[in-house]
């Protein structure tokens, strides 16, 4: 693990042990997330929540099933993440830097004036950001463009789409889904960080969406059978080979997950959502963060 | 100019895509369940492959043509203008135009070309809206010829374009001249005493207008003015500086339109005096297609009117 930091996907992706592998992108996912921490309390603004929610789905993607090349992101062959909670920006930022599609220290500016890390994910702006997103309700329905384009194309490519709970409130979120059943792409998969927390309180408040899978389902759509720990990079690895054996149509995916995982005080707290990380809650929190990576590196070794 | 001939836009689009449908193979249709209606029917029955109806779900089509234009189709994502538009408005935005896609928006059904519907279905505030898109072209075709050619043009173009497109048989103005120059002023005639801009299907009105006031001795200066974003600011100032005076015409609320855009513009490059032929800031209502034009102030009377009135005072 010597050059982890300098070179961490490498390291991964050779890995041959799938446990040994899962262990490792665990430990990427958990650097990430006190990556993301502080970042977010340098800046003091940002979304903390929706960011360490998602840090083991979206290292899991990237470092054990997307193809990418960072050498040539619009290479129109690659797989495509649509982050369409964007919010969680810095996460898939920090990713992204560290599988080298642009220098780590360019983190820093991360919504900053003159930037090309905005305050959501743009396009244009940010190499390896396949979709613009932000405003949430359209990573459905763009995602669903990409993989018919696939399926036009006879390009065999992946469509991911991770959406929130705040996602699927937006009713073009459930245009895009019937849509999704009646067109069928392939290889196109919706990922749903279900932490149950929104901007405004616990969904259960703001807009209940249980029985969430009930409801893909009776919107005809093929739903993996569990609901899968959206923290422990085993289950998702297993997810997404559930999804490998159901490629042939579209596939809804659910993910449990805390919002704010990792800080106790934090986690399933609506404050938490992009509240300002200030100084004390930061000293508490990385002090939880960085045991939890301990842990992971005496795991590995 | 054949006034005999009458063809509507949106028959013009039905053609026109099917007739791009073999020479651009990236080229797909969307439609929100009005494909009879917009007529992009024929190119579905030609290529149901890359024909896709989302049903009525035009901010979900807006969409669904960005993912695809993302990875490398040039969609035309068809609907009711006023759906298209406003239901599409944020998708349009933060998709379409943030990432600067190559779509084609081809709202139908616009101005009130949907006189029957009624005010619902009128679209006279989307010129005014898609104005506002950054990245955006905005383009008022004045007959079919116009149409055909606006879209032959935009589909090969790297960027998102809005063509509003009337419901309704129209005569055919442009079949002998200059193609439709995308981003350029056709001078439809020359004239010295008043500049009449106007854009879409006003433009018969306008014309008559102008031959009325030419028996009262008035020389007027007509401008078509199909592309409305990017403006021709030039030949519209040239135009000024030789008239003093400038109207507009247009199928659209008078706050936002075309002749907002011409005031802008002249205001700060050329002031000369103006006025607005339009809707004023209200709801319209059902009935026949020219009977609402003219109710609602768009017709040659109202033409002839607002000039003398610019051209005396």
């Amino acid at each position: 693990m010597k050059n982890f930091k300098g070179n961490p996907y490498r390291n991964i992706e050779g890995e041959a042990d799938l446990l040994l592998e899962s262990i490792k992108i665990q430990y990427f996912a958990q650097q990430c997330r006190i990556d993301v921490f502080k970042m977010l309390h340098k800046q003091g603004n940002g979304h903390w929540g929706g960011s360490s929610s998602i840090a083991e789905i979206l290292s899991t993607l990237y470092l054990h099933f997307m193809k990418t090349n960072p050498e040539n992101p619009k290479n129109p062959d690659r797989d495509r993440l649509i982050l369409s909670k964007g919010h969680a920006a810095p996460m898939l930022y920090n990713i992204l830097a560290k599988k080298g599609f642009f220098p780590v220290e360019e983190l820093s500016t991360f919504r900053k004036l003159n930037s090309h890390l905005q305050g959501h994910p743009c396009m244009n702006k940010t190499a390896g950001v396949d979709m613009s997103s932000g405003p949430l309700g359209h990573g459905i329905s763009v995602g669903l463009g990409m993989a018919l384009a696939a399926r036009l194309q006879k390009k065999d490519y992946w469509t991911f789409v991770i959406v929130g709970d705040g996602c699927l409130n937006e009713g073009e979120s459930w245009e895009g889904i019937m849509s999704t059943a009646k067109f069928k792409p392939p290889r196109f998969v919706i990922m749903v960080d279900y932490n149950k927390v929104q901007l405004d309180g616990p969904c259960s408040e703001i807009m209940p969406l249980d029985p969430l899978s009930d409801k893909f389902r009776a919107f005809n759509l093929n739903v993996a059978g569990k609901v899968y720990d959206g923290h422990n990079v085993m289950e998702i690895i297993k997810s997404l080979e559930w999804a490998k054996q159901n490629q042939g149509k579209p596939c809804v995916i659910i993910y449990k997950t805390h919002k704010g995982k990792g800080v106790s005080f934090m986690e399933d707290n609506y404050k938490w959502h992009g509240g300002t990380i200030d100084d004390k809650s930061f000293s508490l929190g990385i002090i939880e963060l960085s045991e939890t990576l301990l842990k992971f590196k005496n795991e590995l070794s | 100019m054949n006034y005999l001939k009458q063809i509507s836009m949106r028959q013009a689009l039905g053609a026109v895509l099917v007739k791009l449908g073999s020479e651009c193979p990236e080229l797909v249709v969307l439609d929100a369940d009005v494909s009879s209606s917009t007529q992009t029917v024929h190119f579905g029955m030609k290529y149901p492959k890359r024909f896709f109806n989302v049903g009525v779900a035009e901010a979900n089509m807006v969409d669904i043509a960005g993912g695809m234009a993302m990875c490398g189709f040039r969609p035309v994502a068809s609907a009711f203008a006023i759906f298209l538009t406003l239901k599409g408005a944020e998708q349009i935005r933060n998709i379409i135009c943030y990432n600067n896609l190559p779509v084609i928006l081809a709202g139908g059904y616009a101005g009130l070309s949907d006189s029957f519907d009624g005010a619902s279905h009128q679209s006279i505030i989307d010129i005014a809206v898609m104005r506002a898109m950054p990245n955006l072209n905005v383009i008022v075709p004045a007959d079919a010829i116009e149409l055909t050619q606006a879209v032959e043009q935009m589909i090969r173009f790297d960027g998102p374009s809005y063509i509003r497109i009337c419901r309704n048989p129209t005569p055919l103005l442009f079949e002998r001249d200059e193609p439709f120059k995308f981003g350029k002023i056709r001078k439809i005639q020359e004239g010295s005493d008043i500049t009449i801009a106007v854009c879409g299907v006003p433009i018969s009105a306008a014309m008559e207008a102008a031959n009325d006031l030419k028996s009262a001795g008035i020389s007027v200066e007509i401008l078509n003015v199909s592309t409305i974003k990017p403006l021709d600011t030039e030949t519209l100032v040239n135009s000024v500086r030789k008239t003093g005076r400038i109207l507009t015409v247009e199928e659209h609320t008078i706050i936002g339109g075309m002749g907002s855009a011409v005031a802008e513009t002249l205001m700060k490059n050329h002031p000369v005096k103006i006025d607005f032929i339009g809707v004023s800031d209200t709801f319209t209502e059902t009935g026949p297609y020219m009977e609402l034009l003219h109710k609602y102030g768009i017709s040659k009377q109202a033409i002839i009117d607002k000039a003398m009135k610019l051209i005396r005072g």
